[in-house]
């Protein structure tokens, strides 16, 4: 924001027109008003105004029978909120399963989307290869097209006899039914150590009416191509980001630590990477901030099935709503994944703001680089 | 690597041993773009392949991109035993309409907060930049009980109206309008032309790119958008393409898998995207480059 109004009085006028202008100020400010005045009708009705509503909403037990806003509708206070996470029941667990199942999605998808951006931009980075361009668009055209489009092409290739199930069988390996096996992955691989049911230790007890066992059940099988579909789509914006973090790295730095012996990997380690931090960082946020949203692809491909192991928070508030006609509990879930993506989201902000500041010395570092040429 | 030919310490045989390094290098470079080319394409080959083969051949068959028998009947049935056309049709005239306010709507909200010095601009901006926080998944509950309580819930003006104007299109004029020189604006405003007159014949011309941009993104993103018709239509004449489609996935066909039929219809509405991407694609590009900077 410290930019902002740098630039605001860089393009303030000197001390002549400034007083031509004078008489027309008030005139500026009806007319600058006049200008917002559509855009801020719209993001006030349909965006502050929606929000507000909804708050009262998730206070009251309203079932989408006439107007929330009249007496008749009972007002519960926060009780919508507390049934999420004090008390025992359906509505607790079904939200605690979201959170579980999401916080998985979140620590698989944000690292792989990362790893393989970056890696991608390295590559489509690099001088000596031809054809980059072709293959960069390639690489960031699954990003543009549509989430329902695309999520029916996966549901395809993820299709018990599918695209993906018959390379499987080329591997000689027998394909799951991607969509409707609910086994989660580390009950799989504690499976395949001999742990087949619940140690005892598991069994009861975890927090917030979920035992350990549940807990720990990792994301489902179907869940896995979900993952899958959304590291593809992603990692294309990604790499583009990552491409504009490769063009502050200077390249006579590359060549310097090249002529000094360092082999690709301690260059990759100790120059590139470190320039790329602020970069990776946002792409690390961005990256939890999307995919805490992931919704478009549950409600196409599996509609929280099977065995509520898609389930997310942004379906279950979805599905509260409009198919259970809980209006109230649909609206306290959503407010709950405000409150998480907006911490994110602050985070991020303020990171990012130290940046900012970090700058200078960005610049005193790069003048110390040896010119060669 | 010219510069490695002055030095003296660079015997030969460590300039071939670079040159096979260089070449390795180029291998692996160009086995990886080709592989995950594939991976990031073949998906489309694939569904252009299947769209076109029968159900039996998309079943036994699905890696392969050609059909035998290639036949149109999953197309056919697109167009005769679905709904498909009514959804184009809404589609185009949501995503022109949204396309057309946002362009209008946001470069004035964009220039007003670039250039015009008016009382509350600071705080407005502020509250712009907080809007783009809002992430769109926790509206979908809010923006359902507006519609519904301005009583335009299942309308084409519920499809429409929401989507008018966003934050981010602000955001991105305002930062175009602040890059250009004032001093033209100036000339004409000393000229004596209204501020609006200024705005529509003096500016906006100049501001072209950022235009373009804008008219992509919100072409884009209305054509794909599918949450908010999820809660702001409920009428099968009201669906969009993206409703429309996962209406038939889950389960509005009756008999069997239809997988040559879902894949067409998919394949049908990603075409006009994939058009704009491939004629537009430096503007694409310019804008997530630009999301960088920001965040």
């Amino acid at each position: 924001m410290a930019i902002d109004t740098q630039a605001a009085v860089a393009t303030a006028p000197g001390p002549g027109p400034r007083r031509r202008r004078g008489g027309i100020r008030s005139n500026e400010n009806l007319a600058g008003w006049l200008f917002v005045a559509p855009v801020i009708a719209i993001l006030g009705l349909f965006l502050l105004l929606p929000i507000l509503m909804a708050l009262w909403v998730s206070l009251t037990d309203w079932n989408g029978q006439g107007t929330p806003f009249t007496g008749d509708v009972p007002f519960v206070g926060a009780h919508n909120y507390t049934q999420l996470f004090t008390e025992d029941g359906l509505a607790r667990r079904d939200f605690m399963t979201s959170i579980r199942n999401n916080i998985y999605y979140v620590a698989i998808v944000v690292p792989a989307q990362t790893v393989l951006a970056l890696g991608l931009a390295l590559v489509v980075n690099n001088r000596m290869l031809k054809g980059k361009s072709f293959f960069r668009s390639a690489f960031y055209f699954p990003s543009v097209t549509s989430s329902v489009a695309i999520s029916v092409v996966f549901l395809f290739l993820f299709a018990n006899s599918g695209a993906v199930n018959a390379l499987l069988g080329f591997a000689g390996i027998d394909g799951p039914e991607w969509f409707a096996d609910s086994r989660g992955v580390l009950h799989l691989l504690f499976g395949v150590v001999g742990v087949d049911s619940p140690p005892a230790a598991l069994a009861d007890g975890g927090p917030f009416g979920l035992t350990w066992w549940d807990w720990l059940a990792g994301p489902s099988v179907a869940m896995i191509s979900i993952i899958t579909l959304v590291i593809w789509t992603t990692s294309g914006t990604f790499m583009l980001m990552f491409l504009a973090g490769l063009q502050n790295v200077p390249v006579t730095l590359d060549e310097a630590s090249t002529l000094d012996g360092a082999s690709r990997w301690q260059r990759f380690r100790h120059v590139t990477l470190p320039l790329l931090r602020p970069t990776t960082f946002l792409v690390l946020t961005l990256g939890m901030i999307g995919s805490w949203q992931v919704f478009d692809q549950v409600y196409v491909m599996s509609q929280g099935d099977p065995a509520k192991t898609t389930l997310t928070p942004a379906y279950l508030s979805y599905r509260t709503a409009f198919r259970d006609f809980d209006y109230g509990s649909g609206a306290a879930i959503s407010f709950v994944l405000f409150l998480i993506i907006i911490v994110l989201t602050l985070i991020q902000r303020r990171v990012l703001a130290e940046r900012d500041t970090d700058r200078p010395r960005r610049g005193w570092w790069r003048r110390r680089v040896p010119e060669r040429s | 690597m010219a510069v490695l030919t002055d030095r003296p310490a660079t015997a030969p045989a460590r300039r071939d041993e670079r040159a096979a390094r260089t070449l390795a290098t180029r291998f692996l470079g160009y086995a990886t773009l080709v592989f995950f080319g594939l991976v990031f394409l073949y998906p489309f080959v694939i569904q252009i392949g299947n769209s076109l083969k029968t159900e039996p051949d998309a079943a036994a068959n699905p890696l392969s991109p050609f059909p035998d028998p290639l036949t149109l009947a999953g197309f056919e049935r697109i167009f005769a035993g679905t709904n498909f056309p009514l959804w184009l049709g809404n589609s185009l005239l949501v995503t022109v309409l949204v396309t057309l306010g946002r362009v209008f709507f946001d470069s004035l909200a964009g220039y007003a907060l670039a250039r015009l010095r008016f009382r509350g601009r600071s705080g407005l901006f502020a509250a712009v930049i907080a809007v783009m926080a809002v992430p769109g998944v926790v509206l979908l509950i809010p923006k359902f009980l507006v519609l519904n309580q301005l009583g335009i819930y299942n309308s084409y003006a519920g499809l429409v109206v929401p989507l008018l104007a966003d934050a981010a299109g602000v955001f991105i004029m305002k930062q175009f309008f602040e890059s250009i020189p004032v001093s033209v604006e100036e000339a004409a405003r000393i000229d004596g032309a209204s501020i609006f007159r200024t705005f529509w014949s003096v500016v906006l011309p100049m501001a072209k790119p950022a235009l373009i941009t804008l008219t992509i993104l919100s072409f884009q993103g209305s054509w794909n958008e599918f949450p908010h018709s999820l809660v702001s239509v409920q009428d099968p004449d009201l669906f969009t393409l993206p409703r429309g489609l996962a209406d038939l996935v889950s389960g509005s066909l009756g008999s069997g898998t239809q997988y040559p039929l879902k894949l067409g219809a998919a394949l049908l509405a990603t075409i006009p995207v994939a058009i704009i991407f491939v004629v537009f694609q430096r503007y694409f590009v310019r804008d997530a480059n630009d999301g960088s900077d920001k965040g």
